[in-house]
C-alpha cells in the first residue's frame, strides 16, 4: 500500500529547499542533552505543521516499570486488583521468552500529557516515540471531539489516585475479599458502564471527596423511596396504573445499579461509580483506535521525514526508523498466518496519508468521490479529520477506492441459515461503496457489542431486574453470558433475568439467575 | 513547556501486589499444578524457578460478547481470487473469519494460562501445608537465641543509631520553646520602640535603652542552638530471647545390591526432597545421614547422595547406628527426633524380627516420627510384614510404598501433611 519515500541524497544532487544541517547525533545511544535536542527540534517542526498539543512530560523508565505500566492499563495509578497481577504475569512471560517486544511508548491522556520512554531504546526510538506520543497522540487527545467531550485530561490522575485511596481504605474497612467480589463484577460490566450519549459530570479530586459523603446519604434515601414499604393511599393505587421501572430501558448498566441496587452499601456504591468513571474515561479510545493510532503514526513519520530532510538524522537512523515504522503498519492477508484483524495502525496511517495525498495530488477519481477534499490545504483538511470524527464516521467519510484497492479489501456475508459464505462485495466499482460502509459499520462499537439494556425492575414483587438483549442480525451471547449474569445478580442482590429480544420485539431467548434471599451466585 | 523525569530509580515492584493477589486468588489451582509438574521432572531442579499452568477458563474474566451465528458481514483485506458473488466453503471451526468481535468466548479453546513463579513463590507452593509432625518445644529453658527487635526511642545510645527525624522534631520543639519567652518580650520592645519614636529623636536615651534591649533580646535568640546533645534520639533495640525447637532427622538409605539405579535414584529423590523441605521450614534442625549395606556408616551430605559402594542387606546395622548416635549425640529430653528410612524392603531374613524389635523396644520410644519408605514394584518382602505388625501398634509409625518416581511427591505430602487437629502445643 503506501511506498515508503526513502530519499537518498547523494553528493551530486545538492538538497535544494531546506538547508541541510548537522546531524544531532550519530551513534545510538541516547542522554538526557540529545533526548532535549531532539525534543526542541521535534517541537520547532510540529509548530509549524501546526500541532496543538497539551504539555509534554516525558518519562524514562525502565523494562519492568514499563511492565507495570502495562499491567495496570497503561495508567501511572491504579487501584489494586488480582487481574493487575494476572495481566503482568503474562506480559512478563511473553517479554521474558522473546516472544514480544514491548511496546516502545505509552502514553496517557493527561494534562501535561505523560508518555513513557524506555531505557533500552536507542535515540533513534526515543525521537520516534516523542512525535509518536507526545505530538501525535498528545495531539489528538486534545483535539478530537470525543475525548474533549467524554474525558477531564486535567483531572483524571487526580481522580485515579482518589479512587485508589478510597479503594485501599474500604479494602482495610471491609476487607479485600468483599472488595474484590465488587470489582470482578464491575470489571465484567465495565463495557457497560458508559454513558453514550449524555456528557458526563467533570472530575476532580477535592469536588469528589467533598460531594461523597453527602452523596452516599442521597444515595440511600433515593434507594429508599423505590423500595418504600409504605401503604400508598387507596385511590392513589387506582387512579396509576401500574409503570414499568425504570420508565425507558436504561443502557447504562453499572450507573442503574450504582443508583438503584436495593443492597449495595454506600462504599460499594462509590466502588461501582468508581469504576464507571473510569469505563468512561477509556470510553473514546475504544472508539477512534484506528484514528488515535494512525493519527500518531502519520506524524511520526511526517516528522521524522522532516528532522531528516533537515539533515538532522543519519542516513543509518533513518533506516532504523523505517525498519520499525514498516513493522508497525505491516498488514497480513486474511490468508497470511500472521492476520489478526485488521491493523488499526496501517488502516489508520494508509488512511491519512491518503488525505493529505488527495488534497496534494488529487487523480480524476479522487475528484469525484472527494470533490472538496481535492486540492485543499492538507494540514487543514487533516486536522478537520482528526477533530470531528470517531472510527466509524471516519472510515466512512474518507476510505478511497484507492484505498480499498491498495488493500484488496472484500467483504464476506456470514449467515448461519447458508451453508457456505458469500463474498458480497469486493474492490471494484460496484463494491467501493459498499465496502467503506461495511467496514465502517464494523467499528461502531453498538454493532460489536450486545446491545444490552435494563427493562424491567419488579418493584413488588421478588425485586428481581430484566435485561434485554435487542438481537442485532441474529447474533446469539456468547456463553459467558451465564457466568456474568452471575455477576449482575450479585451486585443487584436479587435474581436477575435476560432476555433475548429478536427484531420483530419477540422475546426468543432467556437466561435466568436465581438468587436465594441474601444468597451468593457463585 | 515540558518536562523529562527519570524515573528509573522509582519502584519497579509496582505489580508485586497485583501479582500477590493473583497468587492468592488462584492458589489452590497453583498448588496443583505445582504438584503436577514435579512429577515431570527430577526434582535436584526443583531450587530454580517454575513454569506453571493453570487452566484458562479459571482466570478467565468474563464479558458480555456476541457467540457465532447469525448474520455477520466482515471486511477483509488481501484479496487474491475472490469475486463478487462467490460462494466459499464455511472454515472449519470458524477459523478463518472467527478473529474479531468477542466470539473468543465460545468454546474450544481450552488453553492454559501459563506464567513464572519464582524460585521462593514455588518452594512456598510446594511445601506449603506440610510439617514435621509432634514436633514438641523441648527444654525451653535452654533457649539462647535472641532476637533484636525495635523498640520505641531512648535519649542515649550510639551516633549509628540517632534517629534524625526524631531528634530535629525535639529540636524544633526546644528552639520553640526557649525562644517563646524572648521573642514576646522583643516583640513588646519593638512596639515599645514604634511608639517611642513618634514623639522622641532617635537620640534619646530611652530609645537608645530599649534598641540595647531589642539588640540584646535578638542575640539571645539568635544563640539558642540549631541542635542540642540533649536533643538527640536514638532508635532504641533490644533483644528478646527466642523459643528454639531442636530437631534432628536422620535419614536412612539402602544401598545394597538389590537396590538397582532406578530405586537408588527414587530413593535419593525422596531423600533430596525431604532435605530441601527441613532446610527450608525449618531454621534450626540438623540432618544425620545414614547409609547401610550389610554395614552401616554416617555419611556427610555429598557422600550420601553421591558415593557408590554396595554390599549384602542387613538393615538392622542401619538402626542399631541411629540408636547409637542418638545416645551419643542427641539425648530425647532436648531433642525432638525424626528418622525416614527407604529400602526395596530386601532384608536377610532372620535379620527383620530383629529390626522390628529394635524399633519397638529402642527407638521408637526416643523419636516423634518414623517414616519408612518402600521402593519396589513388586510383592511386599519380609521386613514390609514385619514393620507392619509395628505400624499397628505405634502411632508416630508411618509407612508407605512407593513403584516408581511419579509417586514419590504424592507419598511425601501424604508423609508429612499438616494434621491440624493434632497440632501440640
Amino acid at each position: 500500500m503506501t511506498t515508503t519515500r526513502t530519499r537518498k541524497t547523494t553528493s551530486d544532487e545538492p538538497e535544494a529547499r531546506p538547508p541541510r544541517r548537522k546531524p544531532l547525533s550519530l551513534g545510538s545511544e541516547w542522554t538526557f542533552e540529545l533526548i532535549e535536542t531532539y525534543y526542541k527540534e521535534i517541537t520547532r517542526i510540529a509548530k509549524n505543521f501546526g500541532l496543538d498539543t497539551y504539555p509534554n512530560q516525558l518519562e524514562i523508565i525502565s523494562a519492568e516499570q514499563m511492565m507495570d505500566a502495562y499491567a495496570s492499563v497503561g495508567m501511572p495509578v491504579m487501584y489494586n486488583h488480582w487481574s493487575f497481577g494476572k495481566q503482568f504475569l503474562s506480559t512478563h512471560k511473553h517479554y521474558q521468552r522473546g516472544m514480544m517486544g514491548l511496546a516502545y511508548e505509552i502514553v496517557i491522556n493527561s494534562n501535561p500529557c505523560i508518555a513513557y520512554l524506555m531505557e533500552e531504546n536507542t535515540m533513534t526510538m526515543q525521537a520516534l516515540v516523542i512525535a509518536h506520543a507526545s505530538f501525535g497522540h498528545n495531539s489528538f487527545f486534545k483535539g478530537n471531539y470525543l475525548f474533549r467531550t467524554w474525558t477531564e485530561a486535567d483531572a483524571i490522575i487526580d481522580y485515579l489516585v482518589f479512587a485508589k485511596r478510597y479503594i485501599a481504605e474500604c479494602e482495610a474497612r471491609y476487607g479485600e475479599d468483599k472488595v474484590e467480589e465488587l470489582l470482578d463484577s464491575c470489571h465484567a460490566l465495565m463495557n457497560y458502564g458508559v454513558d453514550r450519549y449524555k456528557r458526563p459530570q467533570k472530575l476532580s479530586l477535592e469536588k469528589e471527596l467533598a460531594r461523597q459523603a453527602e452523596r452516599e446519604q442521597y444515595q440511600q434515601s433515593q434507594i429508599n423511596e423505590i423500595w418504600r414499604t409504605l401503604p400508598r393511599r387507596f385511590e392513589e393505587e387506582q387512579a396509576v396504573a401500574p409503570k414499568r421501572f425504570p420508565e425507558e430501558p436504561q443502557e447504562n448498566l453499572l450507573y442503574f445499579i450504582e443508583k438503584f441496587a436495593p443492597l449495595l452499601e454506600p462504599w460499594q456504591r462509590e466502588i461501582v461509580r468508581i469504576i464507571r468513571k473510569i469505563a468512561q474515561y477509556f470510553y473514546p479510545q475504544r472508539q477512534t483506535q484506528v484514528m488515535n493510532e494512525g493519527w500518531a503514526t502519520f506524524w511520526h513519520y511526517t516528522l521524522m521525514n522532516q528532522l531528516y530532510e533537515e539533515g538532522l538524522i543519519t542516513d543509518s537512523a533513518m533506516f532504523e526508523f523505517l525498519h520499525s515504522h514498516t513493522n508497525v503498519v505491516m498488514q497480513p492477508g486474511v490468508d497470511s498466518p500472521y492476520f489478526n484483524g485488521i491493523n488499526p495502525y496501517a488502516l489508520g496511517f494508509a488512511m491519512y496519508r491518503d488525505i493529505q495525498r488527495i488534497c496534494q495530488n488529487p487523480t480524476e477519481e479522487d475528484k469525484r468521490w472527494f470533490p472538496d477534499m481535492a486540492g485543499s490545504d492538507w494540514c487543514k483538511t487533516l486536522d478537520f479529520a482528526m477533530r470531528n470524527f470517531k472510527d466509524e464516521s471516519f472510515v466512512a467519510q474518507y476510505l478511497s477506492p484507492k484505498l480499498i484497492r491498495d488493500f484488496r479489501f472484500f467483504s464476506i456475508l456470514d449467515d448461519d441459515e447458508n451453508a457456505t459464505l458469500k463474498v458480497s462485495a469486493i474492490h471494484d466499482d460496484a463494491g467501493y461503496a459498499e465496502i467503506r460502509s461495511q467496514l465502517a459499520s464494523q467499528y461502531n462499537l453498538a454493532y460489536r457489542e450486545p446491545n444490552i439494556q435494563v427493562y424491567d425492575v419488579n418493584t413488588r414483587g421478588d425485586r428481581s431486574l430484566t435485561l434485554r438483549h435487542y438481537q442485532y442480525q441474529r447474533r446469539p451471547l456468547a456463553n459467558s453470558v451465564h457466568e456474568v449474569l452471575k455477576h449482575i445478580a450479585r451486585l443487584w442482590g436479587f435474581s436477575v433475568k435476560l432476555e433475548s429480544v429478536d427484531e420483530d420485539g419477540q422475546v426468543i431467548l432467556s437466561y435466568d439467575c436465581k438468587l436465594e434471599k441474601r444468597g451468593s451466585p457463585f | 513547556m515540558h518536562h523529562l523525569i527519570d524515573r528509573r530509580l522509582n519502584g519497579k515492584n509496582k505489580s508485586a501486589v497485583n501479582r500477590e493477589r493473583f497468587l492468592k486468588r488462584f492458589k489452590s489451582q497453583i498448588r496443583d499444578a505445582v504438584a503436577r509438574s514435579v512429577k515431570d521432572r527430577s526434582i535436584t531442579d526443583i531450587e530454580r524457578g517454575e513454569k506453571v499452568s493453570i487452566p484458562v477458563r479459571d482466570v478467565n474474566e468474563p464479558t458480555l460478547g456476541h457467540a457465532q451465528g447469525g448474520v455477520w458481514e466482515r471486511v477483509f483485506p488481501g484479496n487474491k481470487e475472490y469475486l463478487r458473488g462467490d460462494q466459499i466453503d464455511r472454515p472449519e471451526q470458524g477459523g478463518g473469519g472467527g478473529g474479531s468481535g468477542g466470539s473468543g468466548q465460545g468454546g474450544g479453546g481450552e488453553d492454559d494460562f501459563v506464567f513464572e513463579l519464582s524460585r521462593e513463590e514455588f518452594l512456598n507452593f510446594f511445601f506449603d501445608e506440610l510439617e514435621l509432625p509432634n514436633l514438641v518445644k523441648r527444654q525451653l529453658q535452654q533457649t539462647i537465641t535472641f532476637k533484636s527487635i525495635r523498640a520505641g526511642f531512648t535519649s542515649d545510645g550510639t551516633p549509628t543509631n540517632i534517629h534524625v527525624v526524631r531528634s530535629l522534631r525535639s529540636a524544633l520543639g526546644r528552639r520553640i520553646a526557649l525562644s517563646a519567652e524572648p521573642m514576646r518580650e522583643l516583640n513588646e520592645a519593638q512596639e515599645d520602640l514604634d511608639k517611642l519614636l513618634e514623639t522622641r529623636s532617635e537620640h534619646d536615651p530611652l530609645i537608645k535603652a530599649v534598641m540595647a534591649q531589642i539588640h540584646a533580646l535578638k542575640t539571645r535568640v539568635a544563640n539558642i542552638p540549631f541542635i542540642d546533645p540533649f536533643d538527640l534520639k536514638y532508635s532504641n533495640r533490644i533483644k528478646i530471647p527466642l523459643p528454639t525447637t531442636q530437631a534432628v532427622m536422620f535419614c536412612v538409605m539402602d544401598v545394597s545390591g538389590s537396590m538397582d539405579e532406578n530405586k537408588k535414584d527414587i530413593a535419593k529423590r525422596f531423600f533430596i526432597l525431604l532435605y530441601l523441605f527441613l532446610t527450608r521450614i525449618y531454621d534450626k534442625i540438623e540432618v544425620v545421614f545414614i547409609r547401610h549395606h550389610t554395614q552401616a556408616y554416617e555419611v556427610n551430605e555429598d557422600e550420601f547422595f553421591h558415593a557408590r559402594d554396595t554390599g549384602g542387606t542387613v538393615v538392622s546395622s542401619a538402626l542399631k547406628l541411629t540408636r547409637q548416635i542418638i545416645e551419643a549425640r542427641y539425648p530425647s529430653s532436648d531433642w525432638n527426633i525424626y528418622v525416614a528410612q527407604a529400602s526395596d524392603g530386601d532384608n536377610w531374613d532372620s535379620d527383620s524380627p530383629q529390626c522390628r524389635e529394635i524399633l519397638q523396644n529402642n527407638l521408637l520410644p526416643l523419636l516423634q516420627y518414623y517414616a519408612y519408605v518402600e521402593i519396589t514394584e513388586g510383592e511386599p518382602q519380609n521386613l514390609w510384614y514385619e514393620y507392619e505388625m509395628v505400624a499397628q501398634t505405634h502411632k508416630e509409625f508411618a509407612m508407605r510404598r512407593i513403584r516408581d518416581a511419579s509417586e514419590i511427591w504424592p507419598v511425601f505430602r501424604d508423609l508429612f501433611r499438616k494434621h491440624p487437629e493434632k497440632a501440640v502445643a
